[in-house]
């Protein structure tokens, strides 16, 4: 691991700080510097421990006790919330629709960004155009796209069940049936994880020497083989990176689910996220909802964790 | 290689490239249909629509920009949203430069602890701290105030942008600093003056994804925000159809104007985008 860097690293920024790390020797400490660098971390520290830090360990706290409708803790109850979740087959039914959805969107997101990062890595005339348009999903919010697909979906002049119709099949009932809905939520988050997964999957094949293809080519290898051989083992750091970041993504899907479906029809779409909001603000359950908000940090930590330890050390950024 | 083998190969690289033009264009074409169908819904008038999708606009209009405006508050929405997210933008900048200088150029202890504390925060999903931080914002009475707004979102950049500058600053020779604390040059002036000019590139990268997410961002503002004057645009547009929803054209027209300024921004600064990604992963 050591050894071999891994081909995709932070190239704007762990390179050269570590070819510059020998040389930054920094003085020896002096207690006065201690004041300065407290001055200089200030805002930071102030702003991280009152609405980061300090909401993280009294949500954890929440989840052990009992509260009022206002929020106010009456008792401790240990692990008690916890123990309801797990035997309340609503929690299951929400668990099981958020994994449904990260299933149906992890896969495809990756191979379709895989697909469009292979199309675009090519250096030809006005590809730069071609790519800001793969990645163009990006910038759009989750309420613009869950509008827009609702006009998609829509079962009177849907766009869908119109080219439906052009080829002889009948209309869907995208938003309407329990079979359909969380696959066509899953459509929104796919189409919007396509951009920035293109571009992270680009940078990946970027990193790839491009005297390895040189070599090989010479070699007569097939381009199966190319692809099989020297591209994929090359980019697996990024796609292990990919696939952590869309995971995370997918478990903390919530926005298009509260314009389109409010977890329905018959808690189809009723993902984990959603479902905290339903039971901490409209039921005011705010211990069994920080107490799902536990479970999906959890998720969280060790899916990062996992990233940390299999993939390269890289940072997250929500 | 023979001289009737080498025509061959040019031409097939040359039916490959075609090929490669083909599926790219082919591509680009779903991938933007979404926001083709809302423009070209936007500018459909009602009538058109009536009769089924608008694949393409017919008697194309800005009427129902106006409409839209005129339908909901959408130009305070928009001022909402603007004030929100340079609060965000400026706030992340402000703490995660002056934390990274710290890191880049001062030495003192429990330096490492300190950094490590600041990288943890991106491991942690918003929604973990909601409800604590709905009630504190209850508490404080800074529901429905652009504080409110600020404040919490703030947090969820700093990790990561003191983590770039910090990177960006370690690439600064460290001559630069002792001479410019020889010239008697604050450390403060030093930042300003110097490190952070030099550094901008890397301000310009996290500027950008500080901006898309703060500008995007839906589950915060919906859950402090009750009042229509201080909805953001993303809240408010939202809401806008369960109002009515036969008006597609105001929707589309509503979704256009939301979806400018970002997609702007992504034209502008493929570079900044590109070199973000591989610093890191940038999630909204």
């Amino acid at each position: 691991m050591y050894e071999s860097e891994p081909p995709f690293s932070l190239e704007v920024a762990q390179q050269p700080a570590a070819s510059i790390r020998k040389r930054r020797k920094l003085p020896l400490k002096r207690a006065g510097e201690m004041g300065i660098a407290l001055g200089y971390m200030a805002p930071g520290l102030l702003l991280l421990g009152l609405f980061l830090f300090y909401p993280a360990i009294r949500a954890l706290w929440l989840s052990l006790s009992t509260t009022d409708l206002d929020g106010k803790i009456t008792g401790f109850v240990g692990v008690a919330q916890y123990r309801l979740l797990f035997t309340s087959p609503a929690f299951w039914t929400s668990l099981r629709a958020t994994l449904l959805f990260a299933v149906i969107v992890v896969p495809s997101t990756l191979l379709v960004a895989m697909g469009l990062a292979l199309l675009a890595d090519r250096e030809l005339p006005a590809i730069g155009l071609f790519r800001t348009l793969f990645a163009s999903p990006m910038a759009a919010s989750v309420s613009a796209a869950a509008l827009i697909f609702q006009l998609f979906y829509n079962p009177a002049s849907g766009v869908l069940n119109d080219l439906l119709q052009h080829m002889g099949l009948g209309p869907v009932p995208w938003l309407t049936a329990p079979g359909w809905a969380l696959f066509s939520v899953a459509l929104i988050s796919i189409w919007m994880n396509v951009g920035f997964t293109f571009l992270l999957l680009l940078g990946g094949l970027a990193q790839i020497p491009r005297e390895l293809y040189e070599v090989a080519d010479l070699d007569g290898i097939s381009p199966w083989q190319r692809l099989t051989r020297i591209t994929l083992p090359l980019w697996s750091p990024t796609l292990f990176f990919a696939l952590i970041v869309t995971m995370i993504s997918s478990f903390q899907v919530f926005g298009q689910i509260n314009i389109l479906t409010r977890g329905g029809p018959i808690g189809a779409t009723n993902v984990l996220v959603y479902d905290i909001y339903r039971n901490a603000f409209f039921n005011f359950q705010y211990t069994s909802a920080s107490a799902e908000a536990m479970i999906l940090f959890a998720i969280v930590i060790v899916l990062t964790l996992l990233q940390f330890r299999i993939g390269e050390r890289r940072v997250f950024y929500r | 290689m023979s001289d009737r083998v080498f025509p061959t190969v040019c031409r097939r690289i040359r039916v490959a490239t075609l090929g490669r033009y083909f599926l790219l264009v082919l591509c680009t074409i779903v991938i933007v249909f979404p926001f083709w169908y809302a423009l070209s819904t936007a500018l459909s008038p009602t009538e058109a629509l009536n009769r089924g999708p608008r694949y393409w606009p017919a008697d194309p209009t800005f009427s129902a920009f106006a409409d839209a405006f005129n339908a909901a508050p959408l130009g305070r929405f928009l001022l909402n949203t603007v004030v929100v997210s340079f609060g965000i933008v400026a706030g992340q900048m402000i703490a995660a430069v002056l934390a990274a200088y710290a890191f880049a150029f001062l030495s003192f202890p429990a330096k490492r602890l300190f950094f490590v504390l600041f990288l943890a925060t991106m491991m942690i999903p918003a929604e973990a701290t909601i409800i604590p931080n709905y009630l504190t914002m209850r508490s404080w009475g800074w529901l429905d105030s652009y504080a409110g707004l600020v404040v919490v979102p703030l947090t969820s950049g700093i990790g990561f942008g003191t983590f770039l500058m910090r990177q960006f600053f370690l690439q600064l020779p460290l001559e630069l600093y002792e001479a410019a604390r020889v010239d008697g040059a604050s450390s403060l002036r030093f930042l300003l003056r110097i490190a952070l000019p030099l550094s901008r590139s890397g301000a310009a990268i996290f500027a950008v994804y500080a901006f898309l997410n703060a500008w995007n961002q839906y589950l915060w503002p919906l859950l402090v925000t009750s009042s229509e004057s201080m909805r953001t645009v993303q809240i408010g547009l939202a809401m806008l159809q369960w109002a009515d929803t036969t008006w597609w054209n105001l929707l589309m027209a509503g979704v256009v104007v939301i979806l400018l300024p970002t997609l702007a921004v992504l034209f502008l600064s493929q570079k900044q985008l590109a070199k973000g990604v591989i610093a890191g992963a940038i999630r909204g």
